[in-house]
């Protein structure tokens, strides 16, 4: 057994660090965590999304106490009880509601970077995986709790994606009520969506974020020129007080002195938007409650889901549906469809510079062309950049194939 | 500096997405309906024209027939769900006609309502159940004069949409039926049961079925339109439902500018109470992240001073 002091005093330094190594996981978790130097504020971007989720979950938490998952009597008690009884109910809500739509924004901007600078590739591809489960799961949560409020826009939109589990032609309505728990979405249907949404999806999220950043430690973060950093060597030489000639930073405190101010002018913005301008995280049309009988004009999803809604909308049922399933999983082959070996910023990769900006314009293209109605031009854009993305995906494999070593890559 | 190239990158492509999903989206799904600021330029009210409020207060006798005039001490002929059954909908109080209600549309709902209130469609082969008041110009000013004089100078926002919209439209989060406040009752303490407001209930539901009959169907509750809809929506479907919704039942209610500005502070104060405080809060929150990336940012800099 482990050597105890007897006269270690309770809860001093020297009988936690008997118990808990208090010590080593500092080091190791902390101060001699090492990150590259040659970053920019973009590596920031992991540390604000944990704040965004701490505020989702606190919010939430708040929100909790006072919502009813029933169908008669959700719709008020966020709209009236939450916005007019509670005290400061609604700045939970719109915090709740704002952090919802913000904290997309921030995971598209943390995968385009991983994309921009290659931080997918071999060593890191378990970074990528679990942060593409994250990203799944991001999405499951979001859905879920867009029903909760029993809008008119929960309750169709959750009645077209739950109708997409008929799958097509095989026609599966079985399938659909039995998620549904009813023919229609009712209570069954909302109290399963609350369950998901306070319970399920939160304790899967909190876990694979444990996971994403235990992916992290061993390959460590990448840098902006994908250099193939020796990290022993490196920290040796900042241990020995040279840091100016080392590469690496450790994370605290040098890296989270910056991640910390990059999350400062975050909340600015964050808040910014939750006291002046929160209407784009909450459509007006969910403020109108659950109509069985009045089917909405437009019914659109989120702006996060619009590109993915976009790439099944312009095509027939079946075509459809595989194309959306394709653009839910093809993100995940990511490490597995580039095969150049370069680790390096998309703008020194010859033809995956030119697919990177493809892509990034075309989803841009795709999500706003998802909530503009299906009529005329919009229809033709969006069949043209639904195609654009798949045969983007499908000539990956190829041009990254083309691409000429660079650096002496292997 | 390479990161504010990269940060403009990101702050570019993040405002075109926004663009294009809010503003843009939003401007193709809803037409833009050009309002004209409740001056009614479709209605017209012959110029020189001078009303006299006493000839106007004799010929309003006939009003009260169907009406109240509750400041005049002038009762209700009927309670609100029998109104509803003889009419439809329970006719107005006047009391405050005169201060909400654009003269130009008053003049005109004297001599013919369905035309004022733009609901000719629905009256092709039956009469509007208010009839034409006045045959003659003259006795229309009279009568415009006369509500005017009656106004009273202060109208709050509560009583602008009660007169306005509350016998239609319903506001629960403010706990208005269309037939009054819902009254304070107490219930029984043996039987759990309170009988008071389940008789208020069903008066309620009897005024809605005949409400429902009238209109088509039940108009909607406004505790929280404000919220969902835009702003330029309420304001010219207020001034004129037909140009937002060609063939809807509701009437053109005929407020001016000063009265659709009273109704919408009631909606705003009922469905969007939290706007005084967040005025108030906003600027606090936003300093505090002031102060806190300042601070930040010597930390940042006094850690990465001696770093290249």
């Amino acid at each position: 057994m482990a050597h105890f002091d007897p006269n270690a005093r309770p809860f001093s330094h020297q009988w936690l660090n008997e118990r808990l190594a208090i010590d080593t996981l500092k080091r190791v978790l902390s101060t001699e965590y090492w990150i590259p130097k040659n970053i920019n504020f973009l590596w920031a971007m992991g540390m604000i999304l944990a704040a965004t989720f701490g505020i989702l979950l606190i919010s939430g938490i708040f929100l909790l106490m006072y919502y009813l998952p029933d169908t008669k009597q959700a719709f008020d008690s966020v709209n009236y009880t939450i916005m007019s009884e509670v005290g400061y109910g609604w700045l939970w809500r719109h915090m709740h509601g704002v952090a919802a739509s913000v904290v997309f924004l921030i995971i598209y901007i943390h995968m385009f970077t991983g994309i921009y600078y290659g931080s997918y590739k071999r060593g890191r591809e378990l970074i990528w995986l679990s942060g593409m489960l994250l990203f799944v799961t991001f999405s499951a949560e979001a859905f879920s709790g867009y029903m909760l409020p029993w809008g008119q826009m929960s309750y169709w939109a959750g009645m077209v994606i739950t109708n997409l589990f008929s799958l097509g032609s095989l026609d599966l309505q079985g399938l659909v009520e039995w998620i549904r728990g009813d023919y229609v979405p009712g209570q069954a249907f909302l109290g399963r969506f609350f369950m998901l949404h306070v319970l399920l999806m939160p304790l899967i999220i909190m876990a694979l974020i444990v996971l994403h950043f235990g992916t992290l430690r061993i390959p460590h973060v990448n840098n902006q020129d994908g250099e193939e950093i020796d990290f022993e060597a490196e920290a040796e030489k900042w241990k020995a007080g040279k840091r100016k000639e080392s590469k690496v930073i450790p994370f605290n405190p040098v890296f989270l002195s910056k991640d910390v101010f990059v999350m400062g002018v975050y909340f600015i913005f964050y808040f910014y938007l939750v006291f002046y301008h929160f209407e784009f995280a909450m459509d007006p049309v969910n403020f109108d409650p659950a109509d069985p009988l009045k089917t909405p004009p437009h019914i659109y999803p989120e702006w996060y889901f619009l590109w993915s809604y976009e790439i099944l909308r312009p095509f027939p049922k079946d075509p459809g549906l595989i194309a959306f399933g394709f653009a839910q999983v093809i993100f995940f082959l990511l490490p597995f469809l580039d095969r150049s070996p370069n680790v390096a910023p998309a703008s020194r990769r010859k033809p995956f510079r030119c697919w990177f900006w493809i892509l990034l314009v075309d989803m841009i293209v795709l999500t706003i062309m998802g909530k503009l109605p299906p009529e005329g031009i919009y229809t033709t854009i969006g069949t043209v950049a639904a195609w654009v993305f798949i045969l983007l995906w499908v000539a990956l494999p190829f041009i990254t194939k083309m691409e000429k070593p660079i650096r002496g890559a292997k | 500096m390479k990161e504010l190239k990269v940060l403009a990158v990101v702050v570019f492509f993040t405002l075109v997405t926004y663009w294009g999903v809010e503003p843009y989206a939003h401007s193709v799904m809803h037409k833009h309906v050009e309002g004209h600021d409740f001056k009614y330029p479709d209605l017209k009210m012959p110029a020189g024209i001078k009303g006299n409020p006493e000839n106007g207060k004799a010929l309003a006798a006939a009003c009260v027939g169907c009406h109240s005039i509750k400041s005049q001490n002038m009762p209700a002929p009927m309670d609100p769900v029998a109104a509803s059954g003889a009419y439809g909908v329970n006719p107005p109080d006047l009391s405050n006609a005169g201060a909400i209600y654009s003269e130009k549309f008053l003049f005109d709902l004297m001599k013919n309502p369905a035309h004022a209130m733009k609901v000719e469609h629905k009256f092709k082969t039956k009469p509007h159940p208010m009839p034409p008041m006045a045959g003659d110009d003259q006795s229309a000013a009279d009568l415009v004069a006369y509500f005017k004089s009656i106004a009273p100078k202060e109208v709050t926002p509560k009583e602008a949409y009660e007169s306005a919209c509350g016998r239609c439209h319903e506001m629960r989060y403010a706990k208005w039926t269309q037939i009054g406040e819902v009254p304070k009752t107490k219930m029984d303490i043996k039987t759990r049961t309170d009988i008071e407001a389940l008789k208020f209930q069903e008066k309620l539901a009897t005024y809605k079925q005949n409400l429902a009959k009238y209109m088509g169907k039940l108009p909607p509750d406004l505790s929280i339109i404000i919220r969902a809809r835009s702003e330029n929506f309420l304001e010219t479907f207020v001034e004129d439902p037909q140009s937002q919704l060609p063939g809807t039942a509701m009437p053109r209610v005929g407020l001016t500018k000063e009265g659709y500005e009273l109704v919408r502070k009631r909606l705003e104060e009922v469905g969007d109470p939290s706007k005084p405080k967040r005025e108030k809060v906003g600027p606090i929150v936003l300093a505090y992240f002031a102060v806190f990336a300042f601070l930040a940012y010597l930390w940042y800099k006094s850690q990465w001073k001696d770093l290249k």
